[in-house]
C-alpha cells in the first residue's frame, strides 16, 4: 500500500471510530433533557433517575468522543495537508464555529454534571441541558456542512490556478447541506433512542421487572417511532438531492448504468462488472424513478454518462441497501411495540419484542457506519468533488503506516476499556438499588 | 490592525489560555502520582479532583481551538507543519487521548488503580515535552523542504541543545504553574495540610523555571541569532515577567495572598509568552513561512474574525459562570457540595 492508501485507511479508521461516539454525543443530551423534564413535570422520580443514569454513562462516551475528535481534527492537517491548504481558504469558517460549539457544550456539561442538587428550583438545572444540546447538535451541524462542501463545493472560483470570489457562507450552505445535516441529526437521535431502549430491554430480558425499565422502554420506543419516520423521510430527501446534484453517487448505489425514465430499483444481487448484468436481485419496476424524482416517469442519470475513471466503487450498492433495510427495521420495531401497548391484548413486553429492541441498538450504529461509508466512498475518487482528487491531497510523508498502527492500537484499547467501564457502571449499580438508596417510593 | 496580526493575536491568546489550564491539569497529574507513592495522597487528591473534574473537557477544547484556528487563519501552515509533524503529532495525540479518556474512565467509572495514576502522571510530563517541540521546530533548522516535500530532521532535533532547553522549560513551567494554582486552591479550601505540601512544591518549582528560561535564552542565541536579537527589542516584557515572578514567590514565601501570587504567576507567563511571540514575528516558521505569506484570503479572514467576536461574546460569560461555580464558590471548593 502506498502513502495515499495508508492515509485513507487511517482516516477511515479514525472516523469510523469517532462517529460512533459522536452519534451518541449528539443524541444523548436530547434524551437526558427529555427525561429530566418529564421527571420534574410529572413529579416522577423514575424519569429523574433515568436522566442521572444516562448522564453518568454519557460522560464516558463523551470522553472517548472528545479524544477521538481531537485525533481526527489534527489528522486532517497531518494526513491531508493539501486538502486543508485549499479547503482552509473556503470552509474554515464552519470548522472554527464547530470549536465554539464544543466549547459551549463542554462548559455547560461540566456545570450540569456537578450541580444536580444545587438548585432549589429543579427547572434551573434542567435549563443547563439546553446549551449542552445546542452545543452538540451545533457541532454536528457545522462539521456536516464541511462534509457537504466536499460533495457539492461552491462559494469560490478558480482563475488561473488561483482561488477567487470566496464566499464562506455560500460554501457552508451548499446544495448538500440541508438534506445532509437533517439526516445526520435525526439518524443520531434515532440511534440513541434505540441504544437507550436497548439497555432497558436488556435488563428486562435478564429478569428485572421494575416499572423503571418499562417507562424507559416506552419513552424510547415512542421517540424511536417518530424519529424513524423522520429519518426515512429525510433519507428520501437525500436520495432526491443526489439524483439532482450528485447523480453518480446514487447511480453507483443503485447499479443504474443507462440514463432513462421509469428506472427500476435494484435490491441486493450480484453484478458482472464487464457486461453490467445483474443477477439474483429483486427488481422493483419504476421505483427508482419514484424515489429519485417522485414521479413514475422521471429521468434518472446513469453511470455510463460519466467517464469510468470518475466512477465510485460499485460495492456501495450493498452499503446503501443495508442502511435502508435497517431503517425499515428500526421503524417496524417501535410500531409493533406501540401497537401491542395500545391493543392491550398481548403483553407488549414479551421476550420477542424485547429481543427486537435489543438488536436495534447495534443495528442502528451499524446503519450509521454504512451510511457514512456509502456517502464517503460514493464520493470517490474526489476529496472535493470536481476539484481535488484524493490522490493529490494526501501527505507526502512516508511514515503513515506507522501512524496507522499506533492509532489502531489506541482505538482497540479505548474501545475495549470503554465497553468494560460502561458495562461495570450499569451492572454494579442496577436501577433498583439506586431507587432504594434514593428512597423512591413505588 | 491587519487581519493577519489580529488572527495571530487571537490564536496566541488561546494558546496562552491552553498553556495555563493545561499546565494546571498536567502538573496535577504529576502531583497526584507523587502523592500516591509518597503516601500523602489523601492530602492532595481531593483538592485536585474537585477542581479538575468539571473542567478537563474545557482544557482540551483550548487546544482544538488553536489547531483548527491556525489552519483557518493560515492555511499554509497545514502544508509545512502538517507534513513534517505526522509522527510527533500522532504521538502527542496518542498521549492526549490516553490521558483524557483514562481520566474519565477512572473518575466516573468505578475503581482507581495505580497503573491508571502512573499513566496519568507520566502523560502529564510527556505531553508538554512533546508539544513544546513545535516551538523548537518553528525556530527553523529542523526541516528540509524539497519541492512539495517537507521532512523533519529528527536527529538534529534530538541532538540540539536548544530543543532540550525548551523541553526543560516546559516541564518546569508546568510544575510551577500547577503548584501555585493548587496552593491557592488548597488555601481557599481551608486545607492546611495540602496547602503546606503544595506551597513547598511551588517554592521548589520556581528555581528550575528561572534557570531553564535563562538557559533557553542562551541556547536561542546560538540557534537563531535573528530571533534572539528581536527578543532584545522587547527586553522590558521579559523584565516585567521576572518582576512578576519575584513578587509571586515573595507572597508564597511569606504565606500570604496566595490568590495574588497566582495572578502574578499568570502575569509572569503572559509577559514571557507574549514577549516570545512578538519577537517571533513575522515568522510562523523560520525561514519558510511568514504571517503575510501564509495568511488566508481577506474574505475568510474577516468572516473568522466576526465569528470569533460573536463566539467570544458567548464564551466569556459561560466561562465566568463555570469559574464562579467551581473556583469561586467557597462551599464547592471546600467540598461541602458534592
Ligand atoms: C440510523 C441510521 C440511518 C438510517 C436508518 C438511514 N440512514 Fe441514510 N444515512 C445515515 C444514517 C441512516 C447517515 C450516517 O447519517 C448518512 C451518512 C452521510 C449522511 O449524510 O448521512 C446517511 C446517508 C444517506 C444518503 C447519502 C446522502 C449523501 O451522500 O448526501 C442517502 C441517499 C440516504 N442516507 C438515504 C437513506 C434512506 C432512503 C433511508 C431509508 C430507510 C436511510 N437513509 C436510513
Ligand atoms: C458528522 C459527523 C460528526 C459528528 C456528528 C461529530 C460530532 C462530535 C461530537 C458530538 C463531539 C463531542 C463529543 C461530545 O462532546 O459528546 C465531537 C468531538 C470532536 N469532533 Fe466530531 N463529529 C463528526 C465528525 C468529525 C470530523 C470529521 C472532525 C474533524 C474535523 C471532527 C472533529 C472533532 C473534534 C476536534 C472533537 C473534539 C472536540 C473537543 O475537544 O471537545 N468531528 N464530534
Ligand atoms: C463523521 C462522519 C464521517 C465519517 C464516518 C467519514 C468516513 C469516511 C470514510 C470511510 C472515508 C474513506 C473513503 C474511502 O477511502 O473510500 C472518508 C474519507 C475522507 N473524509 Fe470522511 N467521513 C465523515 C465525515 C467527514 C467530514 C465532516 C470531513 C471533513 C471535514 C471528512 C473528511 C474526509 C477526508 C479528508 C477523507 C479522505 C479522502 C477519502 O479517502 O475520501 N469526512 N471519510
Amino acid at each position: 500500500m502506498g502513502t495515499v492508501d495508508w492515509s485513507r485507511a487511517l482516516t477511515e479508521m479514525t472516523l469510523a471510530f469517532h462517529i460512533l461516539f459522536a452519534t451518541v454525543g449528539v443524541g444523548v443530551p436530547l434524551f437526558i433533557s427529555l427525561a429530566e423534564w418529564l421527571g420534574i413535570r410529572k413529579k416522577d422520580r423514575h424519569y429523574s433517575l433515568m436522566a442521572r443514569r444516562w448522564a453518568r454513562g454519557f460522560v464516558i462516551t463523551v470522553a472517548v468522543g472528545v479524544v477521538t475528535g481531537t485525533c481526527i481534527g489534527l489528522q486532517l492537517s497531518l494526513l491531508w495537508p493539501e486538502f486543508m491548504r485549499l479547503a482552509g481558504h473556503i470552509v474554515s469558517l464552519p470548522l472554527f464555529l464547530e470549536t465554539f460549539a464544543f466549547f459551549f457544550e463542554a462548559i455547560f456539561l461540566g456545570i450540569y454534571l456537578y450541580t444536580w442538587d444545587r438548585y432549589s428550583n429543579p427547572y434551573l438545572h434542567w435549563l443547563l441541558t439546553l446549551p449542552v444540546m445546542i452545543g452538540s447538535s451545533g457541532s454536528a451541524l457545522f462539521i456536516t456542512t464541511v462534509n457537504a462542501f466536499m460533495n457539492t463545493p461552491q462559494g469560490f472560483a478558480v482563475r488561473e490556478g488561483k482561488l477567487t470570489d470566496i464566499d464562506p457562507l455560500a460554501a457552508m450552505f451548499n446544495p448538500a447541506t440541508p438534506s445532509k445535516v437533517l439526516h445526520v441529526l435525526f439518524s443520531a437521535y434515532l440511534t440513541v433512542a434505540f441504544l437507550l431502549g436497548m439497555i432497558a430491554a436488556f435488563s428486562m430480558l435478564r429478569g428485572r421487572k421494575d416499572e423503571y425499565y418499562r417507562k424507559s422502554l416506552r419513552l424510547n420506543m415512542t421517540a424511536a417511532a417518530i424519529l424513524a419516520v423522520a429519518t426515512i423521510g429525510i433519507g428520501d430527501m437525500s436520495a432526491q438531492f443526489l439524483a439532482k446534484e450528485q447523480p453518480e453517487k446514487l447511480a453507483a448505489a443503485e447499479w443504474h448504468f443507462d440514463t432513462g425514465e421509469r428506472a427500476s430499483l435494484i435490491v441486493g444481487g450480484r453484478l458482472n462488472p464487464v457486461t453490467q448484468e445483474i443477477a439474483g436481485a429483486l427488481e422493483i419496476p419504476w421505483a427508482l424513478s419514484l424515489l429519485a424524482t417522485h414521479s413514475l416517469d422521471g429521468t434518472v442519470v446513469g453511470l455510463n454518462d460519466f467517464p469510468r475513471k470518475d466512477w465510485p466503487p460499485l460495492y456501495v450498492h450493498y452499503l446503501f441497501d443495508a442502511m435502508v433495510g435497517i431503517g425499515f427495521y428500526l421503524l417496524a420495531v417501535p410500531i409493533l411495540f406501540l401497537a401491542l401497548l395500545i391493543i392491550k391484548r398481548w403483553n407488549a413486553y414479551n421476550r420477542f419484542v424485547l429481543a427486537c429492541a435489543l438488536a436495534g441498538g447495534p443495528l442502528a450504529l451499524l446503519a450509521i457506519e454504512l451510511g457514512w461509508f456509502y456517502a464517503e466512498v460514493g464520493r470517490q475518487p474526489w476529496i472535493i468533488r470536481g476539484y481535488l482528487r484524493v490522490s493529490d491531497a494526501a501527505t507526502t510523508n512516508s511514515h503513515v503506516n506507522l501512524a496507522f498502527w499506533l492509532f489502531a492500537g489506541l482505538y482497540a484499547v479505548l474501545g475495549v476499556v470503554c465497553l468494560f467501564v460502561l458495562a461495570r457502571l450499569f451492572r454494579n449499580q442496577p436501577a433498583e438499588l439506586e431507587l432504594e438508596t434514593r428512597r423512591i417510593i413505588l | 490592525m491587519a487581519i493577519e496580526q489580529l488572527g495571530i493575536a487571537v490564536l496566541w491568546s488561546f494558546l496562552y489560555g491552553y498553556l495555563i489550564v493545561a499546565s494546571i491539569d498536567f502538573g496535577a497529574g504529576f502531583y497526584a502520582y507523587y502523592g500516591r507513592i509518597s503516601g500523602v495522597e489523601t492530602v492532595i487528591a481531593p483538592v485536585i479532583s474537585r477542581y479538575l473534574s468539571p473542567v478537563w473537557e474545557v482544557t482540551n477544547v483550548f487546544l482544538v481551538f488553536f489547531f483548527v484556528g491556525i489552519v483557518g487563519f493560515f492555511p499554509e501552515t497545514a502544508h509545512y507543519y502538517g507534513t513534517a509533524l505526522l509522527i510527533p503529532g500522532s504521538i502527542a495525540l496518542l498521549l492526549l487521548a490516553v490521558r483524557g479518556s483514562f481520566y474519565a474512565f477512572a473518575n466516573y467509572g468505578v475503581n482507581k488503580n495505580s497503573f491508571y495514576l502512573l499513566a496519568y502522571g507520566a502523560t502529564g510530563l510527556l505531553i508538554p515535552a512533546a508539544l513544546s517541540t513545535v516551538f523548537t521546530i518553528s525556530e527553523g533548522g529542523f526541516l528540509t523542504v524539497r519541492g512539495n516535500d517537507v521532512f523533519l530532521l529528527m536527529e538534529e532535533l534530538f541532538y540540539s541543545t536548544y530543543s532540550w532547553a525548551v523541553v526543560l522549560l516546559a516541564l518546569s513551567s508546568v510544575l510551577f504553574i500547577s503548584s501555585t494554582f493548587l496552593t491557592y486552591y488548597a488555601a481557599r479550601a481551608n486545607d492546611p495540610k495540602a496547602l503546606e505540601q503544595m506551597r513547598r512544591f511551588a517554592l521548589w518549582g520556581g528555581v528550575p523555571t528561572i534557570i531553564s528560561s535563562l538557559f533557553v535564552f542562551i541556547a536561542l542565541r546560538n540557534h537563531n541569532l535573528e530571533h534572539f536579537q528581536r527578543t532584545l527589542d522587547v527586553w522590558w516584557l521579559f523584565g516585567l515577567s521576572l518582576v512578576s515572578f519575584i513578587i509571586a514567590i515573595w507572597f508564597i514565601w511569606n504565606r500570604r495572598s496566595y490568590g495574588t501570587a497566582f495572578v502574578m504567576v499568570l502575569l509572569q507567563f503572559a509577559f514571557a509568552f507574549y514577549g516570545y511571540g512578538i519577537s517571533h514575528m513575522p515568522y510562523l516558521l523560520y525561514p519558510y513561512l511568514t504571517l503575510y505569506g501564509g495568511v488566508t484570503n481577506p474574505v475568510m479572514g474577516r468572516a473568522l474574525v466576526i465569528a470569533f467576536v460573536a463566539g467570544f461574546a458567548l464564551l466569556v460569560p459561560s466561562l465566568v459562570l463555570l469559574l464562579k461555580m467551581f473556583l469561586f464558590n467557597a462551599r464547592y471548593v471546600k467540598g461541602d457540595l458534592a
